[in-house]
């Protein structure tokens, strides 16, 4: 995790995209405690944005 | 010696791909193995194929990359959804999770899959991600014979990028511009595939089949959904179109443009309206195309043109580029799709970040795209034997002539031999053949061998030497990317009766000495064959010649609709066993049909799922 968040500090940091941080933050902190309490995240079918 | 193994996964058409110094030696995609069509998983038993094929357990290959960026992914995922807010919510609560769980913990998910195939792999450090369209192009110039040239890729969408223009010069690539999503000439294709009723990124090819049963007549209606510059670069018009935010690719804005709602494949036929929308689209796409070639040839004053990613498999705007000679040579990556994006990813990595000498091959350097699975003599018979097949066993030349003799008797065969082919075209390896000449072959082979719609074209081989004779056409074209008209000596006129026919009636018309593969506007798409690169296929080809004076064969993938090309002998007796086809010659074997157990007969029409 440790790793993860280190690359991902640098890609923010290389984009120059410091305002996604807070969405970031938000959405995995929020994300995962929906993901925890729901079990399996399934894709929907169309490709575009996934 | 130095391995690189390309890996392209998650999205679809999952693929693996190996390099030792620099030189391809395996690739194949994970759909051949898994049996399901663009099978966009990890690629297990692709990789596991690339790496038993060169000898190297995982824990030996020097690099590894991955064929795009998940994190700059997930950058335009969260940036289209703040510019599009709150329009889109649901889409974003159905992908969030998806990211959040997995998607955004890529390097650690693939890490953890690939230590599957050796528990000695023990570090992530030699892991390494390219872009999307960094792998397209490096895919379609690193392989090409040029020492230098403009790289032109497009399709759906990558990172950001949906459109690129790169230079390469000898062992440097460099994307010199992009078009970013939502603005994508693949997305825009692909939008009309949904409209018409097909299959988002595999019913393309319909579209483009369809195209000439119909007049152009929505051009001006097409062109309202796209801003079309002068130097081919365009803006569509996001009012539209819903992907960007939804969870289908149009929208009523869409509907009400055209006058109707997208067709139902279920339940509604194909009318003369999804013709003409067809050939609309087609003709749209085309002078985009067209524009953009026109606009970076005279830019970069460069006369060789490379060309990738899944727009370039639109082989009728390839014919366009070529026949309107505005550059003096152009070479299509065969595996253009995101199967050839592993490759791409492990020649950038090899050429560009680590600067190796590039040999240049004046045939290219993709091995006639022949680079997966093959089988010996000896493990076809056991294999045939094992499934309970009746087979006999020819030397060389009788196996060439009893099956070009089959072949002028208009017996359809499932031809089986070396090499399969990386990427979505069956070269003459992994095909089924048939005569161009017979009158009723386009219908059978659509109806009873692939069961597939009647109005879907098939494509020749042409040996080399002959291929001016009897079409419009002078350069190689050995992947099956190029399509140009049937030479004009070879048609034949259709009556003023036969010119008012609409659509699928067109088809019934003979148009051509070889109407098998002669398309109702009298098109074809050629695959050249000659020597070098396939001799086997080379020599079936002349022998036929010398039967039937015909230098052509008919060639189409050895599937059935919706399977994915047969892989193993026993993939390919099934195949004979659940359509008509009449022989299967696989290596130096022929199975007669007739002379087969009948309880091992299948019911194939209904074995795989519609696509």
């Amino acid at each position: 995790m440790i790793e993860f968040l280190k690359e991902f500090w640098e890609f923010l940091r290389i984009r120059k995209k410091y305002w996604l941080l807070p969405i970031i933050i938000v959405l995995i902190v929020f994300g995962g405690l929906i993901v925890l309490t729901q079990g399996s995240a399934i894709a929907p079918f169309i490709y575009t944005i996934f | 010696m130095t391995s690189v193994l390309g890996i392209s996964a998650f999205y679809h058409d999952s693929a693996a791909c190996i390099l030792i110094d620099g030189k391809i030696i395996a690739a194949a995609q994970e759909e051949r193995f898994s049996r399901k069509k663009h099978d966009p998983s990890y690629p297990y038993n692709a990789i596991e194929f690339v790496l038993k094929y060169s000898n190297l357990k995982l824990s030996e290959v020097d690099y590894i990359v991955f064929f795009e960026k998940p994190f700059l992914k997930f950058e335009r995922l969260l940036e289209t959804y703040v510019a599009f807010a709150p329009k889109g919510f649901s889409s974003f609560a159905k992908a969030m999770p998806l990211w959040i769980k997995e998607k955004l913990f890529q390097k650690n998910y693939l890490y953890n899959k690939l230590k599957q195939h050796d528990k000695d792999f023990i570090s992530n450090k030699n892991i390494y991600f390219s872009e999307h369209h960094l792998s397209h192009a490096a895919s379609a110039y690193f392989p090409s014979p040029f020492n230098e040239a403009v790289v032109l890729t497009a399709d759906g969408v990558g990172e950001w990028a949906t459109t690129t223009v790169a230079i390469g010069k000898k062992n440097d690539l460099e994307i010199k511009k992009e078009i970013h999503f939502p603005h994508s000439l693949g997305l825009l294709y692909s939008a009309f595939t949904y409209f018409t009723g097909f299959k988002v990124n595999s019913g393309e090819y319909k579209l483009m089949g369809l195209a000439p049963y119909g007049k152009p007549i929505y051009e001006d209606k097409v062109k309202k959904l796209i801003d079309i510059k002068d130097d081919g670069s365009f803006r569509l018009d996001q009012r539209y179109f819903n992907y960007a935010t939804g969870l289908t690719m149009t929208n009523d804005k869409f509907n009400n443009l055209f006058g109707q709602k997208p067709r139902n494949p279920k339940n509604e036929k194909i009318t003369q309206f999804h013709m003409d929308i067809a050939s609309s689209v087609q003709k749209v796409t085309e002078e985009i195309i067209l524009k953009l070639a026109k606009s970076i040839r005279e830019e970069y004053k460069i006369k060789n043109l490379c060309l990738a990613g899944g727009v370039a498999l639109n082989c009728v705007a390839n014919g366009k580029i070529l026949n309107e000679k505005i550059f003096e040579n152009i070479w299509i990556q065969p595996a253009a799709g995101d199967a050839g994006g592993s490759l791409g990813a492990a020649l950038a990595l090899w050429y560009v970040e680590n600067g190796n000498q590039r040999k240049i091959d004046l045939n290219d350097n993709m091995n006639g795209s022949y680079l997966g699975t093959e089988y010996s003599q000896d493990e076809i018979e056991k294999e045939l034997l094992l499934i309970g097949a009746n087979f006999k066993t020819f030397s060389y030349n009788e196996l060439i002539d009893k099956t070009s003799k089959f072949l002028s008797q208009e017996k359809v065969i499932g031809w089986f031999q070396g090499r399969m082919e990386f990427g979505p075209r069956a070269l003459g390896n992994r095909s089924i053949l048939a005569d161009p000449r017979s009158n009723t072959m386009q219908k059978n082979l659509n109806l009873k061998v692939k069961y597939r719609e009647s109005f879907r074209p098939f494509a020749p081989s042409v040996l080399r030497e002959d291929l001016s004779k009897w079409f419009n056409m002078e350069v190689d074209s050995p992947y099956m990317l190029l399509v140009t008209n049937v030479n004009s000596q070879k048609t034949y006129k259709m009556t003023e009766e036969e010119t008012k026919l609409f659509g699928i009636d067109k088809l019934n018309i003979q148009r051509s000495e070889i109407p098998a593969v002669t398309h109702v506007d009298y098109t074809a798409r050629i695959q050249t064959v000659d020597r070098i690169r396939n001799k086997r296929y080379y020599d079936l080809i002349s022998k036929f010649k010398e039967i039937t004076g015909c230098p052509i064969l008919v060639n189409t993938s050895f599937n059935v609709r919706g399977e994915p090309i047969v892989n193993s002998p026993s993939d390919a007796f099934n195949c004979l066993m659940g359509t008509e086809l009449d022989y299967l010659v696989i290596g130096n074997c022929i199975l007669d049909k007739n002379e087969q157990n009948q309880s091992l007969l299948k019911n194939y029409s209904t074995e795989f799922e519609l696509d």
